[in-house]
């Protein structure tokens, strides 16, 4: 299982990195190994707004479904439109292939989120 | 013999036709006073067969099916018992089946007298004062006794309850019929043996509680013993309880559950009265209340006047309409001769038959498979996987197993309360010969599990089809011919 | 203690007993409290033997009255051929449980894969579920389904031509729902497409419901109207009839989302009213958001063609409150029924059976406007179900029709009458309710 450092993650298992105030926002290795073949990404639009905590989309396997809690506050400004053919492009890596990008309206609550370490410890838990 | 897998549209001929209709000697041109505007512009391509051609390929789709007539389905919480076959007689009657729904209530009294018989008789072995049976489904029934539930506290202006609490080990439907008829669901958690703790159930009981969902016995065949207190605390909180009579039939004849407190539930003709399932449906969800509910019940109502006739009555009161017209009246035909040829006695015999075939499969079995609640079980139960875990062997792999031996799986990976849930029903119908058959399987299997795990882990083998790609079904949806023909070039 | 249904002997009993390892059956209860024990008698007959039971189920057939029938309002006297009835009654299919086992449920798979093409190719839509309950309860949920994909709006439109069952049904899933549902006015008999257009300015619309043929028996005109919704970012479905749609406009062609109805026309008993067989399917893009069961073809372990029940984490026993719908099941065998029915009539055999009914129902239509004592309620097309407009007592007449073996039209109320006829009326029948109608 592969744990990128230097980047932010929520408990609910979506991982967040910030560039500039943009967000980008994916799941993570060890939720797309927990769900299986994922054969379908419940995405949001684009102009969309999603708030830090709430659920933003879903990814289905075959016979489960788990929804998606977005990391931060913003705007969505992009989605990653590949996924609509391809969902198992997050099987092949997770962290490559984000979910949405989101113009943060509080980069500050980045800060209430996990480090690498952190989340390490609740994924071994 | 040859295994077939054409489609009926694979069959298709120009030019062949399957049917015969009368001349048209009206000389009128109906069709042409239809603006052309109105009319399809390019025909839908459907199957050109012959009457033998649909004869032989839907018998051919026949065999590919497993049933109750075909052999047994220990399968949880479907009670699939046998489907008698006079009930498929009675139902078929022509003066039944040619009655139209909007007849004058005076043509149809037979079959009114047919509905409001069976509503008593349910209400009778259910302990209610009256069931519609209008809902078409065990789901439908839930979504109808759910609006009932809400309809009751909209009338007393008690606008404030709008959660219902539903055990975590609930099936599926619970929380969606709750979220369809507008109620937040609160989940109450179970303990180790599926039953709800009363210390956990307490602090979520306020004035926005609008009731319970609850299935007795609950999703592992265990009773749950606090029932009363169980009704006795949510009624003082002002809510209602809802029986889902999924469970209903390890209790036929034995506790009706308007005797338990219940004010509302549903019953699942389709499980507990012997209808088909119908390789998924109609079934029938009829829904009974207690005396203080019944001015809720959907429209239309089937009710008898003083001099015995039946009428077909509407009122303002009622939740509304769930259905267009009596629900699947058909269905009912079927459950009302299932009642009638059991009788008042012999159906005493129902619950209590299923509930020792349940307890004999369970004592005879759990020497190899993982049984986490001891006790008497009522209609069915639960294992958690085979006994020994070292094998690798999955509940899964069980499933598919027992498909090689003639058996039907059971239910799996329900409740969620285990890892490695297999849920095992017999219902009464099945001989002591057929599950003393099953058993034996089940122990092959697990000695098989043992020895040469990856025969169970490769199962089926000798079905029509094997294990199928379900991952790219989903991935990449084909969902009909036309799509099909196109994936193929 | 043995019966024909239950075949424990005493001594299968007492075997079983020792096993478990209790005394009796009752120790198996001893967890339940006494005072919930049922004591009591159920006050329901005794046994009956299959003789007696013919005997009570002829009693009662004999107070059904079966009548040459001239209305529909959602149930047609279709024509149903021999062959659907001896291929429903092969229990392979009937007593089969819902097809979770794809290894040993092929045929019903594939029946229910048939169904979906014979519905995509009637309506023309991309996607059709596996079947729902009924027209009505279709329709309640093709609204949901709107709302579920519009996420934010919960308002939906609803032409109160639609058949008044639909509409009232509809209501209660709105109702309980929550969905802020707005019945539009008719105009002549046809939706009022300006008003529409009208309430669409606000913006907050997530969908709206027509219907045709409508509940006077109208064949609508909705030239325009997709348009319009679409632009308002809502979403359009159409209830209507499958059997009609081999000769009339798809909804796919009028640019709808979504098409739903009650495929009870494609032949299937009138049976006071069911099982039926609601329908619906959609275009591609709102697919996420279908109610219900769907199959889709696949292969096998051995690469041979295979179907199976797809898309399932849309479903409830997965997503549980937060799944679309709440709907565990399909009407599998009436959508087997339909599915034979299709088959056997193909898309010539459609086109006959609606020439017939459009023919007769005009037929009629004239004669009853010759007479005298009726006229076209709406100047508008119909194809088997008309309405017109009379002084007479319909209540009164209907009674007489019913004394001569006849059920005449379906009372609307104000003076309005519906008659339907279809491919099962002769001309004889015609005549002689006509001749009856002028001596009531």
């Amino acid at each position: 299982m592969e744990i990128k450092e230097n980047i932010r993650y929520a408990e609910s298992h979506e991982w967040v990195s910030l560039e500039g105030d943009i967000a980008t926002v994916g799941i993570t290795d060890y939720a797309q190994h927990a769900l299986g073949d994922i054969v379908y990404v419940d995405m949001p639009e684009v102009g969309d707004e999603v708030t830090a905590g709430e659920e933003f989309g879903a990814v289905e396997s075959v016979k489960a479904a788990s929804d998606l809690y977005s990391p931060v506050s913003g705007e969505v400004v992009e989605i990653n439109e590949a996924l609509e053919d391809e969902p198992g492009l997050i099987n092949q890596d997770a962290f490559a292939n984000w979910i949405m990008k989101v113009k943060v309206s509080d980069a500050a609550e980045l800060d209430a989120l996990l480090d690498a370490e952190a989340y390490r410890n609740i994924c071994e838990e | 013999m040859k295994y077939y897998d054409k489609l009926i549209f694979e069959l298709s001929r120009p030019g062949r036709v399957g049917y015969e209709l009368p001349e048209n000697n009206y000389a009128v041109e109906g069709m042409k006073d239809i603006p052309s505007d109105l009319l399809r512009r390019n025909s839908p391509e459907l199957p050109e067969v012959s009457e033998l051609d649909v004869v032989r390929h839907y018998t051919n789709l026949s065999n590919k099916n497993f049933g109750v007539d075909t052999g047994f389905y220990p399968l949880g919480s479907c009670t699939m018992k046998y489907n008698p076959k006079i009930n498929e007689e009675v139902a078929a009657m022509p003066q039944f089946a040619a009655l139209h729904p909007m007849q004058d209530a005076g043509s149809a009294q037979g079959a009114l007298e047919l509905y409001w018989n069976l509503q008593h008789a349910l209400s009778e072995l259910a302990g209610f004062e009256e069931f519609t049976l209008n809902p078409f489904a065990g789901a439908h029934g839930e979504l109808t006794g759910l609006m009932v539930m809400r309809s009751y506290h909209m009338a007393r202006g008690d606008h404030k309850r709008t959660k219902v609490i539903v055990p975590d080990s609930a099936h599926g439907t619970n929380p969606a019929s709750a979220m369809v008829s507008g109620l937040e669901v609160v989940e109450v958690k179970s303990r180790p043996n599926g039953s709800i703790d009363i210390e956990d159930l307490k602090p979520l009981l306020s004035d926005e509680i609008a009731g319970i969902m609850m299935t007795n016995p609950n999703t592992l065949g265990m009773f749950e013993t606090e029932i009363l207190e169980i009704a006795r605390l949510v009624h003082e909180a002002g809510g209602l309880l809802y029986y889902d009579g999924a469970n209903f039939n390890p209790l036929l004849g034995k506790v009706r559950p308007g005797d338990m407190g219940f004010d509302i539930m549903h019953i699942n003709l389709h499980k507990t009265f012997s209808t088909p399932h119908g390789g998924g449906g109609p079934g029938s969800g009829p829904v009974g209340v207690a005396k203080h509910l019944v001015e809720f019940l959907p429209n239309p109502r089937i009710r008898k006047d003083e001099n015995g006739r039946f009428y077909v009555d509407s009122s303002d009161s009622s939740l509304g309409r769930v259905s267009t017209f009596f629900g699947n009246f058909g269905v009912m035909m079927k459950a009302y001769a299932y009642i009638l040829s059991l009788g008042k006695d012999g159906i005493r015999n129902v619950g209590p038959m299923a509930t020792l075939n349940a307890n004999y499969i369970k004592e005879s079995l759990k020497d190899s498979y993982l049984l986490p609640i001891e006790g008497a079980c009522k209609h069915e139960f639960v294992f958690d996987g085979l006994k020994d875990k070292s094998t690798g062997v999955t509940t899964l792999n069980v499933a598919k197993r027992l498909l090689d031996y003639g058996f039907h799986a059971p239910t799996i990976y329900f409740p969620l309360l285990f890892h490695e849930s297999m849920m095992i029903e017999p219902t009464e119908t099945e001989s002591k010969e057929t599950l003393d058959e099953f058993i034996d399987v089940m122990h092959t299997v697990a000695k098989e599990a043992a020895e040469t795990p990856d025969t169970v882990k490769n199962a089926p083998i000798t079905t029509l089809v094997r294990k199928l790609d379900e991952t790219t079904a989903a991935k990449n949806p084909i969902l009909n011919y036309r799509a099909l023909r196109e994936n193929m070039n | 203690m043995a019966n024909k249904y239950i075949p424990h002997t005493e001594e299968d009993v007492a075997a079983m007993l020792e096993r478990i390892g209790v005394g009796a059956i009752d120790d198996l209860y001893s967890d339940i409290p006494e005072e919930v024990i049922f004591r009591g008698e159920y006050d329901i007959p005794a046994a009956m033997s299959e003789i007696e039971l013919r005997r009570h189920f002829e009693d009662l057939a004999a107070k059904n009255k079966n009548l040459k029938i001239f209305a529909g309002g959602g149930a047609y006297d279709h024509y149903s051929p021999s062959v659907v009835a001896h291929l429903l009654a092969r229990s392979e299919f009937y007593t089969a449980y819902t097809p979770y086992q794809p290894e040993i449920s092929q045929g019903t798979l594939q029946y229910i894969f048939e169904y979906q093409s014979m519905i995509c190719e009637l309506t023309g839509m991309e996607a059709s579920n596996a079947s729902m309950y009924d027209g009505a309860t279709a329709t309640a949920e093709a609204m949901m389904m709107m709302v579920a994909s519009a996420k934010k709006k919960n308002r939906v439109l609803l032409s109160s031509t639609i058949s008044s069952h639909v509409e009232d049904v509809v209501k209660t899933y709105a109702k309980f729902h929550g969905v802020d549902l707005t019945v539009v006015p008719e105009k002549d008999g046809a939706t009022d497409l300006e008003a529409i257009a009208g309430e669409l300015q606000a913006g907050d619309v997530a969908g709206v419901i027509v219907a045709c043929p409508n509940k006077y028996g109208i064949i609508e005109d909705f030239s325009g109207l997709a348009d319009k919704v679409h632009a308002a970012k809502a979403l359009l479905a159409i209830n209507c009839d499958p059997s009609a749609l081999a000769v009339l406009r798809t909804p796919a062609e009028w640019g709808a989302d979504i098409a739903c109805g009650d495929g009870q026309s494609l032949g299937m008993p009138l049976q006071f009213g069911g099982p039926y067989l609601g329908f619906i399917a959609c275009a591609k893009a709102t697919l996420r958001k279908m109610p219900g069961r769907v199959v889709g073809a696949t292969k096998d372990a051995d690469g041979k063609r295979a179907f199976v029940l797809t898309l399932q984490a849309r479903e409830q026993h997965i997503r549980r409150e937060k799944a679309t719908s709440n709907i565990c099941s399909n009407q599998s065998l009436m959508a087997l029924y339909a599915t034979i029915y299709v088959a056997l009539m193909g898309t010539k055999g459609l086109e006959e059976v609606n020439a017939l009914s459009c023919d007769g129902a005009h037929y009629l239509c004239g004669k009853l406007i010759a007479t005298g004592k009726f006229r076209m309620a709406f100047d508008r097309p119909f194809l088997k179900e008309f309405t017109l407009r009379t002084d007479l007592d319909v209540k009164k007449l209907n009674e007489y029709l019913e004394s001569k073996g006849y059920m005449g039209g379906i009372d609307m109320g104000d003076g309005l009458v519906s008659f339907a006829v279809t491919e099962k009326r002769t001309k004889e029948e015609i005549d002689e309710f006509v001749a009856l109608i002028c001596e009531a």
